[in-house]
């Protein structure tokens, strides 16, 4: 098996799989000019979102850091930022200069969404000509970062599917690629596994601070019953998921047996540790979970699903694995692994773990996924309380 | 294809195990398979059980531990016979 990918290196060194130009909305009230850019220049992404108004303290903080993370991400390969305002619009235009790409920062007061939409559209397609001429090259395998969210999950995700994508980690860590774990919330009764998988103590102790404080502040702050049928979901339910702690286990099933996480990432923080695999506190929802991922620098997502998830991202390719032969029959156009094979012994974890590899290969030197064929490219943002 | 499994298991600990065929019927006898070494057992099925949903694999009583994994992922609110279907209706979680 070849180590070597065709993708696209960025100013700073990190390698990408996509080639967007992204019109990027500061605020909500900017999504209809950045859509505008988008509809006039051809081979431009807008990509809305529903907050950035009004917010304050760590959640403005996860506000700017979803944004630059977006922009700075390597599947970018130039962005033009649109806000209301030109403070809040220059802070992330700076932020994602620091990686060297083209960034073009317009804001629309005195101007109107006409005047704004005129000159953004005219750099949009400057940008467009310039991006479309980049080439991909060489790069390595172990260049990639990669994270992994289950959703939909059911009782073979367990079984196939986050197995698969931990024998995926188990091989790949080790030569040097930085990985990305999370879902918070879903850790629940399983915790005692996920602090002893830490590098050391004191990672570990953090990591159980962090989710304690998530469970006293969130959870039991506001839980209602059975977490209001949300944690297992409705869907995980008819898929065979009966307690939290049983999805728990299954999860965790994604980090393998060898790996250890080597840092503890805030929502949507890019990696500072070096190669690795990380733990970012995040959502259990898949779009907002995947969002933060991709913030934090992920340029390929590996999505394990039981009753068959159907998310995907504007920026980031993301490939479905399932265990589940009733998902791939009934909705297989969302299936870019088909691992069922577990389940009746005919392939092992290791087999399906090369087919993995496999796929994040071809998926990098550009095979489109489902999701992204399909025009998946859900982008939530991770709102931490009311906006004052 | 007998040698393709309705059941599996994850650890020889474990008390319950995943359907992992559709439509099995109550009154299959089942190739059980432990996935942590796979050797395999056969047990029927008592239940109608959809894919995906567990079984229980002796009998068990109200307030036992539901061990899956190796692990504890529950009490059991109900008693149950060896090879029924195991669910919300008698198992819960411990944390909330």
């Amino acid at each position: 098996m070849s180590d070597k990918i065709m993708a696209y290196r960025r100013e700073n060194g990190r390698v990408g799989v996509r080639n967007h130009v992204i019109i990027l909305p500061v605020d909500d009230i900017s999504n209809a000019a950045c859509e505008s850019v988008a509809n006039n220049i051809k081979g431009t992404m807008a990509i809305p979102h529903a907050y950035g108004r009004l917010q304050f303290g760590e959640d403005l903080e996860v506000h700017f850091r979803t944004m630059i993370g977006t922009g700075a991400n390597p599947n970018v390969a130039a962005v033009v930022v649109i806000g209301i305002e030109p403070d809040w619009t220059q802070r992330i235009v700076d932020g994602i200069k620091e990686t060297g790409k083209p960034v073009f920062g317009i804001s629309i007061e005195q101007k109107g969404d006409l005047e704004t939409v005129r000159q953004a559209s005219w750099k949009a397609k400057e940008f467009v000509h310039w991006a479309s001429e980049l080439q991909r090259e060489e790069c390595d395998l172990s260049e990639l970062w990669i994270s992994t969210k289950c959703g939909e999950s059911d009782t073979t995700t367990g079984l196939g599917s986050c197995p698969t994508v931990g024998n995926m980690y188990d091989k790949l860590i080790p030569t040097g690629i930085t990985g990305f774990f999370g879902e918070t919330s879903e850790i629940t009764g399983a915790e005692h596994i996920c602090k002893e998988r830490a590098i050391n103590e004191e990672v570990g102790e953090r990591w159980h601070a962090m989710w304690k404080a998530y469970q006293d502040e969130v959870i039991f702050a506001h839980q209602t019953d059975d977490l209001s049928d949300s944690q297992p979901t409705k869907g995980n339910i008819l898929g065979g998921l009966t307690t939290i702690e049983e999805k728990a286990l299954g999860n965790l099933e994604k980090i393998g047996r060898e790996c250890r996480y080597i840092d503890i990432l805030e929502p949507a923080e890019a990696p500072k540790s070096g190669a690795g695999l990380y733990f970012m506190d995040s959502s259990s929802a898949a779009a907002e979970c995947v969002t933060l991922m991709a913030a934090g620098g992920a340029v390929v997502h590996t999505f394990p699903t039981g009753q068959g998830n159907v998310v995907g991202n504007p920026i980031v390719p993301v490939i479905k694995i399932t265990a589940n032969p009733r998902t791939v029959r009934t909705m297989g156009e969302h299936v870019d692994v088909d691992v069922s094979g577990i389940l009746t012994r005919e392939k092992t974890i290791d087999e399906a773990g090369d087919d993995l590899i496999e796929m994040i290969k071809r998926t990098a030197n550009g095979r489109n996924t489902a999701a992204e064929a399909l025009g998946h490219r859900e982008f939530s943002m991770t709102k931490l309380y009311r906006s004052a | 294809m007998s040698n393709i499994p309705q059941l599996l298991v994850h650890d020889h600990e474990d008390n319950v195990g995943v359907v992992v065929v559709e439509g099995l019927t109550a009154g299959t006898e089942m190739l059980c398979v432990v996935t942590h070494d796979n050797s395999s057992f056969n047990l029927t099925a008592n239940d109608d059980v959809p894919i995906g949903h567990k079984i229980a694999l002796k009998d068990i009583s109200e307030g036992d531990t539901a061990i899956k994994y190796g692990e504890d992922i529950g009490k059991f609110v109900g008693s149950v016979k060896q090879g029924c279907h195991v669910h919300t209706h008698n198992l819960k979680t411990k944390r909330w």
